[in-house]
């Protein structure tokens, strides 16, 4: 038997999208003394979701500060900090209660450096869990990666895995832009076998590049965070029928990522978009109005398709909650649709 | 007034201008005392001093700005009427005191930060009157490259220039954190006016810098009257000075440059010594209406407009002063608006003959530090190329 090189292989780690997270702000914390977190209940808490647990331990008070319930007051004060130099991570519970602050983070975030002519940059991150959770219904649901990702100025990712949340909170903390970052509280918990460059401190995903997570000739499936685990879960099913997927995960809302949403389009020459947020004016609609625009309108043999959450406040009885977010079985009978099966 | 018996004035009523005399040799004094309005007080022990003692030097400065920003405002208007401005402009004639008080008061490695009533300060924190005039007009030369007009024009340790009522609020707040996070020992100014102060987001600056003990002063600048609406009408209790609630204050007479001045000094004093923030209410007055499209006039009478010009103009009242204890005489003072008339005569030339900004610059800086990339313009065929 062939003696083993010097290569030693690290067993593949569990690393759930938390864990992840608060890796990448701890690291950002290490790396930078710029950069702090404030938010309601991130620091003596451990954070309402325990995403920032044990910062405040590491960091103490000047890095990791506690604020009132006070959005509009505490997303300013993230803001005035990142023009004065700093390089703030302002956290909000969750993103519905970023709607308190939403003038801050558009009026004075993100629209400042163009206003002033490229003199004032923003260097802040605005991060928090968007989207359906379970059972918190309608004021605690929606999903704000149409709102943010409508307007120039901002950059607005939104992680699915723990790779993902890593590789993008450490690029938005490093980014000297306003950058939102979407992330998802049913996701959390969840385990991903992390890949030994993610270990790495320097461990990047660069904004503005979606991943292609499987390969497939069939249909073209585009999605954004956690739809994306549905979107490879419908995946698998199809594959025993013989339909295989390409699977995309955005990664990026804005600046989207188009050109690799064309090219997967022009190879297997149909098209479905899965999100979370409603249908009305959403990601999904401007990835079809995009692809209507350029190269891949061509190559469909079908009508794009989309699927979305339901044009609904979210309501709170499990079978309507149910029934409100896409499931795998609306996602597998979108692409049969789609592909005429 | 060249009487033998020279020496110190102390002079707190506005005396008739100087009549011209011939003075035959310069012998000017090199500094006055004054007296100064005593600043009402909130939660304070002590407040600024009562008297002050001004150069010549300074009072010849402060003169200078203060009648360069007056005719930079006029000229704004003059401006406007032609239509070589458009949109919104919300002049600060009247209030010069404060914005030249205020910086009198502070270090330049101090930070300010307004509303959008701010050309006033865009020049007492180092914009040009012709980098200020030519954004107005919308030039390339403009201080934001014509892409932020009025109310968003921003310099080093000046945070603009701010469109939404109050916002500015927890902005300066959060520059002032930045201060104490840097520990560099300064401060930051943060205006509102009487009407921003009812925005909740005030209070909620108000909390946090007093919790946090952040060095933030929190600058009122009452002119009475929120748009149209008077301050009676819009507040429950208009003693802005004393709205931080549990943060300490005073109420200062806005009119008085000298006023302003140690006004300032004291509180930017108290914030730099670790204590906390402190709310400053200047009393002050607008000539022009709310901006160019209110003439001013249907919620306050010309007469009362007319009545704060007599009696409490900023620059009348530091002429006299300065005349009066012969710090400099009126055909000095006289001299410098001419200059004065002629700087910002050629700024507005410039504001007048400089290029609009070039249109392939349309979609430039809207992310900083990022490489290029395509904009889209009003169609899918317009496209616009986006440098940092």
């Amino acid at each position: 038997m062939a003696a083993v090189s010097g290569l030693v292989r690290r067993p593949l780690e569990q690393v759930t999208v938390r864990e992840a997270i608060n890796q990448g702000m701890d690291e950002e914390l290490e790396r930078d003394e710029k950069v702090f977190l404030l938010g309601e209940e991130v620091a003596q808490y451990d954070g309402a979701y325990k995403v920032s647990r044990g910062l405040w331990k590491k960091y103490g008070d000047k890095r990791i500060i506690d604020t009132p319930i006070s959005e509009m007051g505490f997303a300013g004060i993230a803001v005035g900090a990142a023009m004065a130099g700093l390089r703030p991570i302002c956290e909000f519970m969750t993103f519905n209660f970023s709607m308190q602050a939403i003038d801050q983070v558009i009026n004075s975030a993100a629209k400042t450096y163009y206003m002033s002519g490229g003199f004032q940059s923003v260097p802040i991150v605005f991060r928090g869990p968007n989207g359906a959770s379970a059972g918190v219904a309608a004021q605690h649901s929606q999903c704000f990666a149409a709102w943010y990702g409508h307007c120039p100025g901002l950059k607005v990712v939104s992680p699915w895995n723990s790779e993902d949340a890593k590789g993008l909170i450490k690029s938005a903390i490093r980014d000297n832009n306003p950058v939102v970052v979407l992330e998802n509280e049913l996701m959390y918990g969840v385990p991903f076998e992390f890949p030994s460059e993610a270990q790495s401190k320097d461990f990047l995903i660069p904004i503005g590049k979606a991943k292609i997570e499987r390969q497939g000739t069939h249909i073209t499936v585009v999605s954004h965070s956690r739809p994306v685990g549905h979107c490879l879960e419908a995946a698998t099913v199809l594959s025993k029928e013989g339909i295989e997927c390409e699977v995309i995960n955005m990664r990026t809302i804005r600046p989207m990522d188009i050109e690799t949403i064309e090219a997967s389009v022009m190879k297997t020459n149909h098209l479905i978009t899965v999100e979370g947020g409603w249908p009305q004016f959403g990601v999904g609609a401007e990835i079809c109005a995009r692809i209507m625009e350029g190269p891949a309108f061509n190559f469909l043999d079908a009508p794009a398709v989309r699927v979305t959450g339901a044009d609904v406040p979210m309501p709170y009885a499990k079978i309507l909650e149910d029934n409100s977010v896409p499931q795998v079985k609306d996602i597998i009978f979108a692409i049969k649709k789609t592909l005429n099966i | 007034m060249l009487a033998a018996a020279v020496s110190r004035v102390l002079s707190g009523v506005t005396q008739k201008p100087a009549s011209r005399v011939l003075v035959a040799s310069c012998n000017y004094s090199n500094d006055a005392m004054f007296a100064i309005k005593k600043c009402d007080l909130y939660r304070l022990e002590e407040g600024p001093p009562v008297t002050t003692v001004l150069t010549r030097e300074d009072g010849l400065k402060y003169y200078r700005m203060m009648q360069t920003v007056r005719r930079m405002e006029l000229k704004a208007d003059q401006l406007y009427k032609q239509k070589f401005i458009r949109g919104f402009c919300h002049l600060c004639d009247g209030q010069e005191a404060c914005s030249v008080g205020l910086e009198a008061g502070i270090n330049p490695t101090d930070h300010v930060i307004t509303s959008y009533r701010a050309h006033g300060l865009c020049y007492t924190r180092g914009l040009s009157v012709r980098s200020i005039l030519a954004e107005l007009t919308g030039r390339r030369g403009g201080c934001a490259k014509g892409k932020g007009g009025s109310m968003h024009m921003y310099v080093k340790n000046f945070y603009g220039g701010n469109g939404i009522v109050g916002a500015q609020g927890p902005l300066g707040a959060g520059i002032a954190l930045a201060c104490k996070y840097k520990g560099n020992k300064e401060v930051c100014l943060t205006l509102y006016g009487d009407g921003a102060a009812n925005q909740g987001q005030i209070a909620e600056a108000h909390n946090m810098a007093a919790l946090w003990k952040l060095p933030c002063v929190f600058i009122c600048e009452n002119n009475l009257y929120g748009m149209g609406t008077p301050v009676e009408r819009a507040s429950a209790s208009t003693d802005y000075y004393k709205r931080g609630n549990f943060i300490p204050g005073l109420r200062v007479d806005g009119m008085d440059v000298l006023g302003v001045r140690e006004a300032t000094k004291f509180v930017a004093d108290y914030c730099r010594s670790g204590k906390g923030p402190i709310v400053m209410e200047l009393q002050t007055y607008r000539y022009h209406g709310h901006s160019m499209s209110d003439p001013g006039i249907s919620y306050r009478t010309r007469e009362e407009v007319q009545n704060v010009r007599k009696k409490s103009d900023p620059i009348m009242l530091l002429k006299d002063r300065m005349v009066n204890s012969e710090l400099a005489t009126v055909e000095e003072l006289k001299d410098i608006d001419v200059e004065v008339r002629k700087e910002v005569e050629d700024a507005a030339q410039f504001a007048l003959t400089d290029p609009e900004p070039p249109l392939e610059e349309l979609a430039h800086h809207i992310y900083c530090n990022t490489p290029a990339f395509e904009v889209r313009g009003a169609n899918q065929w317009i496209k616009f190329k986006s440098l940092s």
